[in-house]
């Protein structure tokens, strides 16, 4: 069995980021760079299920820049055995991403395609599914729990109203919400050791241009702090004076 | 240009109608299941009337041909929503648009990133693009007219098989949707004093409960009850913050409510920065006075 996935660098997700004066972009100076947090959680997830299943061979894939080799050496020290690095500076947003990530999968035929419901920086939750639909693939977004057998995922997904369980066929797409487990921590030599690793180059198999444009970045509006209360007496009769209880 | 809203249930068809008559045109509805929702203003509403919500591979193929002769196809940015309407933007080769939370015109809209730090204003080069939208920004709908109902029967095609499904447990209003939401964290020890806690005082509020990442990663409360970036999204007149600390991507999911009222026994903690009223204090002696007070 063949796991890939698919991984992004982001902005690290307790970083505090302001938009730059004019709007056009993000200040990003001194900020931090991570893999998605979700996309780290699902690289965790095969390794965890390669440790029952020796056989089970894992990929790692990123779409981006450069310097997104960093993250792809992480997943190599958390235990993913090979990398594949699709390098371009060009803009992207998830239907692209799906689409290049569609022709790793006709390359690598992987049996099961594991990665983050969204990533934490746009926040958009939509390259897998959109992924799985042009593979026409069954998916199972936003896993807390995750078991293969006979050919199926058995797959534990959070819902609106709670859990629920589906069974899919292989292959299939899987992403991974919070609860699915809590990623290792990979010490400074154990990246340095995964550098022997194989990690590959590949280019851009598609020329797709992105169809959703930002135009600006903005500071949301900022709420400020209120009043303190001294008692649980005061905030009621606040509240009160507020029409906020009867 | 024309809307369709996909509504999974009537609840859901009334949000997606303040989203519809928000945008300024003409709107469809396909409502999955329940009652059609005929008096919101839409030109019709498409009712599939379901017993139950088929998987999202279902879903996508069935409604395929249906969303095919819109212009824009929006939901309400629910996890069914964001299960759903991406696959179908993907068999359609359509771009999308995710948690819109106000429109500039017909391809330009506002949508917050980086749980809520950044908004972004975004434009669509594409003729045709599915959305999906967060109910606090649009206005409760207006009724309006009679809409007819069209009754269709699509074909279903897919190979998930759902094994099993917890369904909502009614009782305490709808968290994405509630006027008051009582929220607890980490502190709260376990399920039990959560409940009584916290439970207690939304119960005396007529509230829903809600709670942190770190009170569900810990078991203390169950997963549907996550609020902020990566759980719900909530917009009440009256949100209790008790033994949050405030971070980033918890405040991104209350940031719309009226009024926030934070307990927390650290007078330093982040959370008193947005709070409206704060209370430094015991959570375990300040919960309990407040229902209590609260209950006479
Ligand atoms: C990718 C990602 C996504 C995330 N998504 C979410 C999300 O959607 N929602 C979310 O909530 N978090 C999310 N988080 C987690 C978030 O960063 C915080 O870790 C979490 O919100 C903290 O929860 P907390 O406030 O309950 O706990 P803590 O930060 O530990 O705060 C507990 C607070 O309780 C106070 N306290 C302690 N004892 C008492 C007492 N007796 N009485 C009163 N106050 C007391 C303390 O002073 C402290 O301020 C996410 C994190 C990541 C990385």
């Amino acid at each position: 069995m063949k796991i890939l996935v698919p991984i992004k660098r982001v902005i690290d997700p307790y970083a505090k980021v302001k938009p730059l004066d004019d709007g056009t972009g993000l200040n990003l100076s001194g900020v931090k760079f991570e893999i998605n947090p979700f996309d780290e959680i699902a690289v965790e997830e095969a390794v965890r299920q390669k440790e029952k299943n020796p056989e089970i061979q894992i990929i790692v894939v990123s779409i981006g820049g450069p310097e997104s080799e960093e993250q792809l050496r992480k997943a190599l020290a958390m235990g993913a055995d090979e990398a594949l690095h699709v390098e371009t500076t060009d803009q992207l947003d998830p239907s692209i991403v799906a689409k290049e990530l569609t022709a790793v999968v006709k390359e690598q035929n992987p049996t099961v395609i594991l990665l983050g419901k969204q990533a934490t920086d746009n926040d958009n939750n939509q390259t897998a599914q959109m992924l799985a639909a042009q593979l026409e693939w069954p998916q199972a977004t936003f896993a807390s729990k995750i078991e293969f057998n006979d050919g199926k995922a058995n797959v534990t997904r959070e819902t609106d109203t709670g859990e629920e369980v589906l069974a899919i066929p292989l292959p299939c797409v899987i992403t991974t919400d919070l609860r699915l487990n809590e990623p290792r921590f990979i010490p400074l030599p154990g990246i340095i050791k995964a550098r022997s690793k194989p990690l590959t180059k590949l280019e851009r198999q598609t020329s797709d241009q992105p169809r959703v444009e930002v135009l600006s970045y903005t500071a949301p509006p900022t709420r400020s702090a209120g009043k303190k209360v001294a008692t649980v007496d005061e905030l009621i009769a606040e509240l009160k004076s507020k029409g906020a209880l009867a | 240009m024309n809307l369709l809203l996909i509504a999974f249930d009537s609840e859901d068809a009334v949000t997606c109608a303040a989203f519809g008559q928000s945008s300024n045109h003409p709107f469809d509805i396909l409502q999955l299941t329940g009652l059609p929702a005929t008096n919101l203003g839409a030109g019709k509403v498409i009712s599939l009337d379901l017993p139950s919500l088929p998987p999202a591979d279902y879903f996508a193929a069935a409604l395929k041909p249906i969303a095919e002769s819109y212009d824009r196809v929006a939901a309400v940015s629910s996890m069914r929503g964001k299960d759903a309407l991406p696959r179908l933007a993907g068999l359609l080769d359509w771009p999308m648009i995710s948690d819109i939370t106000e429109i500039v015109d017909e391809k330009t809209f506002i949508r917050p990133i980086l749980a809520g730090s950044i908004l972004t204003k975004v434009q669509l080069n594409h003729p045709k693009a599915f959305l999906t939208f967060r109910p606090a920004g649009f206005p409760a709908p207006n009724l309006a007219g009679e809409s007819s109902v069209e009754s269709v029967s699509p074909g279903w095609k897919g190979t998930s098989k759902r094994l099993s499904e917890s369904l909502s447990e009614g009782g305490r209003p709808d968290l994405a949707t509630a006027k008051v939401v009582v929220s607890g964290g980490r502190p709260l020890k376990d399920a039990e004093t959560f409940e009584n806690l916290v439970g207690g005082l939304a119960d005396a509020l007529g509230g829903a409960v809600g709670a942190t990442r770190a009170a569900v990663d810990s078991g203390i409360a169950a997963n549907e009850l996550q609020v902020g970036q990566t759980g719900k999204i909530v917009a009440p007149d009256l949100y209790i913050a008790a033994g949050i600390s405030g971070s980033t991507q918890h405040m991104a999911g209350i940031k719309d409510s009226k009024i926030i009222v934070a307990i927390n026994i650290d007078g330093d903690a982040p959370i008193f920065d947005i709070a409206d009223y704060g209370l430094v204090a015991d959570l375990f002696d300040a919960l309990p006075e407040l229902t209590q007070k609260l209950q006479k």
